[in-house]
């Protein structure tokens, strides 16, 4: 069964139609990426998953449950975790303390437990930072761990946000743009790791990506959209030759 | 320098960072406990007022400075904990249930006003909860069954365990009193800020897209922090009436409002530090003020009685250099202070310049 199914989403901001008509399916353990032109409804379609944006129709599934009209808040709880395009990260804390907020849909304590600090909280606070330090190691964080945000450079923030994410231990985990910004170096980097939370953690990856070398080295299959319709579906080669996909990028060929 | 040598989980979460850390803390509450038998009853009255500022000044501090949504309203809170302490305590009530029931019914009351009011941010925020202060003064006089009317209500005396600790008849026991729940708070509140709780206001305060992706239910947390926030304050203010002896609709004026605001501002936004530091300043910078007015009429013959209002023209003087040059507040001050001894030859200038930070737009609305 697949991990993530998406049927025939879409949503309608005023007239225009964002995504229209979307569906696919990303199976466990697949690193799938979405990939089109700017403005094709990427991003959208990322933050109908997460339920930052309420669908007009559709359905989505989530490991057999129906998370279409889910709050937000809830879906981190049941294993989606995501990263954004334009990179939002808590500035004024250590990433530490960001990847403890990543925790947070895995808290077992009250607020007034907290309040008292019971020796339950710190059992918890424990295995938080344990779990924590794990997704540090695995990332090679540790140079940063007690520096704040708002004095790194971008591309560790950016790895900041994955492992923050990957605080929250998910199944499904969303990557919106990892690699912009990114130099070649870092987008080296950034393979590396896709590639290990797909074999070492067992994560499923949604990818919204534009660095093609990136997308076909990582990617076990790839969608094409363009103004929210779905263009293509198959491998990073398939799509890459597929016409309509060229249409969409380089615009009809001139009558030869 | 010292430097922090790290080998469990516990030292990141306990309290005191290690046996000097906690020594320095002893040692103030050590200063504070001794404070009534170096200090005469003027002084100690001063003291005791600071600490009643800075408990109102943590309760802004939870809402504004750590989870970020401005709060004009708090003096409406402080009159809401006042005149549950007051009436109930003239209805017979003992001083502590009194004093709960005030953190409760200004919490309760909080957590009502939240969910509408913390739908809005920014500016209009601030329009909403100003409105509470202007309200507020008009719902003391009408509910006059309860608040005594225009007339206001006289604080009864406090007598705990056949103990006096009233304002004028023995100040040192209203002083440790304020002391005991200052301590008590600021307990919790640090309990707050290393546990999920705590953290997810801060989530909220940065980013509130990242805190919903991230499984915080921000409009929950938000309310809970206003919530708690209003409790503190509500405290605050039935400490406050205890101090002032009497209460009425013109003792929690917008003024109060905003001077919370400012000491909040001032001491630094974000921090326990600053609430503290803020109340110092509010409370005893106005005494600064006619102190060296005074000195300057006795010793140089310089008048100053001449100039009315020149004091708060200081005082919104320091107020405006202090948000230019040090938007951080005392407690930059403080941090830079601290470092440049801690590594002392070695500070550098550039060390605390602020990396550029981005306005965040609200784009997931």
């Amino acid at each position: 069964m697949s991990l993530l199914q998406v049927e025939n989403l879409s949503i309608a901001f005023g007239g225009v139609k964002a995504v229209d008509g979307v569906s696919f399916s990303v199976e466990p353990g697949e690193v799938f990426t979405i990939v089109g032109p700017n403005g094709a409804g990427k991003s959208t379609i990322f933050n109908l998953i997460s339920r930052l944006y309420e669908a007009s129709s559709g359905q989505i599934i989530f490991d057999g449950q129906d998370i279409t009209h889910r709050p937000a808040h809830d879906v981190a709880r049941l294993g989606i975790a995501r990263t954004f395009q334009n990179i939002e990260l808590f500035d004024h804390s250590t990433v530490l303390q960001n990847l403890l907020i990543g925790r947070h849909s895995r808290r077992g304590t009250h607020w007034w437990e907290d309040l008292l600090f019971l020796p339950k909280v710190r059992r918890s606070e424990r295995e938080h930072r344990r779990i924590v330090e794990e997704v540090i190691d695995f990332l090679e964080l540790a140079a940063y761990r007690d520096k704040l945000i708002a004095g790194l450079p971008y591309g560790v923030r950016k790895v900041v946000e994955i492992a923050r994410a990957l605080a929250s231990q998910p199944r499904l985990i969303l990557l919106d743009e990892p690699a912009s910004g990114l130099s070649v170096e870092e987008t080296q980097n950034m393979a590396w790791w896709i590639e290990d939370m797909q074999k070492d953690l067992g994560l499923s990856v949604l990818m919204v990506e534009h660095d093609m070398s990136l997308v076909s080295r990582v990617s076990d299959r790839v969608l094409a959209v363009a103004e929210g319709k779905p263009l293509a579906l198959g491998t990073a080669a398939e799509v890459q030759a597929h016409a309509k996909v060229i249409e969409a990028y380089l615009g009809t060929e001139a009558a030869s | 320098m010292r430097v922090r040598f790290k080998s469990s989980y516990d030292d990141d979460i306990n309290l005191f960072e290690d046996r000097w850390h906690l020594l320095q803390f002893g040692l103030l509450l050590a200063a504070a406990v001794v404070a009534p038998w170096l200090l005469g009853s003027y002084y100690l009255g001063e003291l005791t007022s600071v600490l009643i500022w800075a408990l109102a000044g943590l309760g802004l501090m939870l809402i504004t400075g750590h989870t970020g949504q401005v709060s004009l309203g708090h003096a409406a809170f402080m009159a809401i904990g006042a005149f549950t302490n007051l009436a109930l305590m003239l209805r017979g009530w003992n001083f502590f249930p009194a004093l709960i029931a005030s953190a409760l019914v200004s919490g309760v009351i909080g957590a009502i006003i939240a969910r509408p009011i913390l739908r809005m941010s920014g500016i209009y925020l601030a329009i909403a909860t100003l409105a509470l202060s202007i309200i507020i003064e008009d719902v003391a006089i009408m509910a006059a069954p309860i608040t005594g009317g225009v007339s206001g209500l006289f604080a009864p005396t406090i007598e705990l365990f056949g103990v006096q600790a009233d304002r004028y008849g023995d100040p040192a026991m209203f002083y440790y009193l304020c002391l005991a729940l200052l301590v008590l708070v600021t307990l919790a509140y640090l309990n707050l800020l290393r546990s999920p709780t705590g953290r997810s206001f801060l989530a909220v305060r940065d980013s509130e897209v990242s805190a919903r992706a991230l499984g915080v239910n921000v409009a929950r947390a938000k309310t809970l922090a206003f919530s708690l926030s209003c409790a503190i304050t509500g405290l605050a203010g039935a400490m406050y009436a205890h101090l002032v002896q009497a209460v009425n609709y013109e003792s929690f004026l917008v003024l109060i409002s905003i001077t919370l605001l400012l000491q909040v501002v001032i001491g630094g936004l974000g921090s326990i530090h600053g609430a503290f530091f803020g109340a110092i300043v509010v409370v005893m910078l106005p005494q600064l003020i006619a102190i060296t007015r005074d000195l300057l009429n006795n010793s140089f013959g310089i008048s100053m009685a001449s100039y009315p209002g020149m004091d708060t023209a200081v005082f919104a003087l320091i107020i405006l250099l202090m948000v230019i040059y040090e938007p951080r507040g005392i407690y930059g001050i403080w941090i830079k202070v601290r470092t440049w001894l801690e590594l002392f030859p070695l500070y550098r200038k550039g060390m605390f310049r602020r990396s550029r930070t981005y306005l965040k737009t609200e784009r997931m609305r």
